[in-house]
């Protein structure tokens, strides 16, 4: 194991939770402020694919689909909230994961009914494609520094946005007393579109910036959609903050355990059982990562501590 | 739409107790895979053996057609229908291994024929094959043969290989260094639906490899060529033609330019069918067909010529008949081996460009009259 090897590993795993908090950071916010569980979230990620690929094929600027992709993915979520979710606020959370599983099922098919079965194709434009060399003589895609970056910036500006503006105080209030907040004469239910539409943008871009490097496809979004509740699970439900700790830890510990499990196990192991076994454990990492940190803190790591 | 009917009308029948079959008659069950990820392969299969029934015109088949929604709970439930309810002759259409592994040893025992268009489990080629159980496709292992026959062949001396964890995957593997003869920089089972090949490629990177061998089919191969392309490793790669199939390569773009895949099919194959059958699928439905339909449409044209020699009611006769292989296949030459399992040509195929489309072109063969690996273990 080299320390190049190391190091573009751990740009790797961050890289990922980059992703998996702009996923996680709308998921969170549903759940904090509304007590709202959205299978659905997914969908909006594929939503936002789409759109980015439709876009850039149709105009051959990647800036313009990023855009776009933003754009339909917090349509979708605002008209999803006004005509689906607002009915379900009052049920119970199984009637909101029945309905949001139906959600899923209407998104997939709907895709598939417009855009077709195989994939679309929807490429890093080529300003950003291609490796650069960082010191120490790591090469690493430019497209993937970019994403880091991008990840990065959203993070911070929804810091700003939940701590220092009025809609992140309503936010906040939201989250601490839904019921304080309505009385007190804030329009609630406009104010949960909004949160609602801010998530699925979120999703959507996050759809839009890995869809340049996966595949754009019919069900991508609900893969990551698991990941993103574990990683709601681990940073504590309703906060931020938790979300951008939880997602790079899940993101670091998938890649390097990934990395050194096989590795480990090919110590006292064939290499070809090592790599099975290895591989094996390796998924399952993050899972146990979860368990670990519910037993030490239930309510996640920067959850609110149970009334 | 053509379909329903169909399919209602054999509700029909089965309510008014058309459970008879009538003389020369053949009901077909097509279980495949028609939603969900992996649906691209089920609808080019389903539609390259419509197009083949619909050219024979002969009216003595009949299609029933169900989604197994790529679960293989659901396969068995349609299977069990369409066997019970329905009393269908011949199953066919599962793309999957191991919905393969749910519905086939099931279908077989109960008397019915099962004729494979895409899953080839090495379980099924070996101890348990079954006299009823015709693959039209490969064994899983065979493109992975020809592969390493490839890699032979370009004087690859170190290649990293890597696939998904689960059988077909590990198949893949196996199938690779049967036949690879150089040593193996480096060896890695990824996770079945993996997204993300960063982790991957910089093992690659930092191994020492000169050259790459993959099977990661559908959405993971997009995925993984992609990635790789956009990495700045620039070693050769080679892999079997799941990941370079017309209906992905669109979906792929650049990143495959050049790349050597091995196949069994190809659109461009000098022979006769072929060129009908490339003709008449662009003509039906508007698109290049991939390797699914061209397997699609052999197995129908296996159905019928077996048809043309024997009645259903004689299974002794109608399996034999099935044996005997004796339609024009897309591919050529096509015989059975002992095992009912294909013996054929598997050729090397390069990713290029016609016009705006990404496609494939026919290099050299890989692999002659070849079978499989298991075929001394079917005993029948």
């Amino acid at each position: 194991m080299t320390p190049v090897l190391f190091i573009e590993q751990v740009l790797n795993g961050l890289q990922s939770g980059v992703m998996l908090f702009l996923m996680a950071a709308g998921l969170t916010l549903v759940f904090g402020v509304m007590g709202l569980i959205n299978l659905a979230h997914g969908s909006l990620y594929m939503v936002g694919a789409f759109t980015a690929a439709a876009v850039a094929g149709a105009t051959g600027s990647f800036a313009l689909a990023l855009m776009a992709a933003l754009a339909a993915a917090a349509a979708a979520g605002a008209i999803v909230e006004l005509v689906v979710i607002r009915r379900l606020y009052d049920r119970d959370h199984l009637d909101q994961v029945l309905a949001t599983f139906a959600l899923i099922l209407i998104f997939s098919e709907g895709t598939r009914y417009i855009f077709g079965s195989f994939p679309l194709f929807l490429d890093i434009p080529d300003y950003l494609s291609g490796p650069v060399t960082l010191p120490g003589g790591i090469q690493y895609p430019l497209y993937r520094l970019t994403i880091i970056g991008i990840g990065l910036t959203i993070a911070a500006g929804l810091f700003w946005l939940i701590s220092y503006t009025r809609l992140g105080i309503r936010i906040r209030a939201g989250e601490a007393d839904r019921e304080m907040i309505a009385a007190l004469g804030v329009d609630i239910s406009k104010l949960y579109t909004i949160v609602f539409a801010l998530g699925a943008a979120l999703a959507g871009l996050a759809g839009a910036l890995v869809g340049a490097i996966q595949s754009v496809q019919v069900g991508m979004g609900e893969p990551v959609l698991i990941l993103a509740f574990v990683v709601i699970v681990i940073g504590g439900i309703g906060s931020i903050k938790g979300a951008l700790v939880g997602a790079v830890l899940v993101g670091l510990t998938d890649t390097l355990g990934g990395l050194f499990l096989p590795a480990l196990f090919a110590l006292f192991m064939d290499n070809s059982a090592a790599q099975t076994t290895g591989s094996a454990l390796a998924s399952m990492l993050i899972y146990i990562l979860m368990a670990v940190v519910l037993v030490w803190r239930p309510q996640g790591l920067y959850g609110a501590r149970p009334a | 739409m053509r379909l329903t009917s169909l399919i209602a009308g054999a509700c029909m029948a089965a309510l008014g107790g058309g459970a008879l079959a009538e003389e020369g008659k053949v009901k077909v069950g097509m279980i495949t895979t028609l939603s969900g990820g992996g649906a691209g392969l089920g609808i080019d299969v389903r539609d390259g053996f419509v197009l083949a029934a619909k050219m024979a015109g002969n009216d003595d088949l009949e299609i029933v057609i169900e989604d197994d929604q790529r679960k293989p709970d659901i396969a068995v439930k349609l299977a069990d229908k369409m066997i019970q309810s329905e009393k269908v002759d011949v199953l066919t259409g599962i793309i999957f291994s191991n919905l393969a592994m749910a519905v086939i040893p099931a279908a077989t025992a109960q008397g019915k024929f099962y004729l494979s268009p895409n899953a080839g489990p090495s379980a099924l080629a070996g101890k348990g094959c079954h006299p009823n159980y015709f693959n039209v496709a490969w064994q899983n292992d065979n493109l992975h043969e020809a592969a390493g026959a490839y890699a032979n062949d370009a004087g690859f001396a170190n290649s990293f290989i890597l696939a998904p964890n689960y059988p077909a995957g590990q198949d893949a593997l196996t199938g690779y260094k049967r036949i690879y003869e150089g040593e193996l920089a480096g060896e890695m089972f990824t996770q079945l639906g993996q997204t993300d090949y960063a982790a991957e490629i910089a093992q690659i990177r930092a191994s020492g490899a000169d050259s790459v061998f993959f099977f990661l089919p559908g959405g993971m191969g997009i995925s993984f060529l992609k990635q790789y392309a956009d990495s700045g490793v620039n070693l050769p790669v080679v892999g079997p033609a799941f990941s370079f199939d017309q209906g992905i390569l669109q979906a792929v773009g650049e990143a495959a330019m050049g790349v050597k895949n091995t196949s069994q099919w190809n659109k461009d194959l000098d022979n006769p069918a072929n060129k009908v059958f490339v003709d008449a699928f662009q003509a039906e439905y508007g698109r290049l067909p991939s390797l699914y339909a061209s397997q699609g449409y052999d197995t129908a044209n296996l159905l019928l010529s077996a048809m043309a020699k024997a009645d259903i009611s004689d299974a002794e006769a109608f399996r034999a008949a099935l044996k005997e292989a004796d339609f024009a296949s897309t591919r050529g030459d096509f015989a059975f081996a002992s095992n009912n399992h294909p013996i054929q040509d598997i050729y090397v195929r390069e990713v290029i460009k016609e016009g705006d489309v990404y496609t494939n072109k026919i290099i050299g063969v890989a692999l002659e009259d070849h079978s499989d690996a298991y075929v001394a273990d079917c005993k029948m």
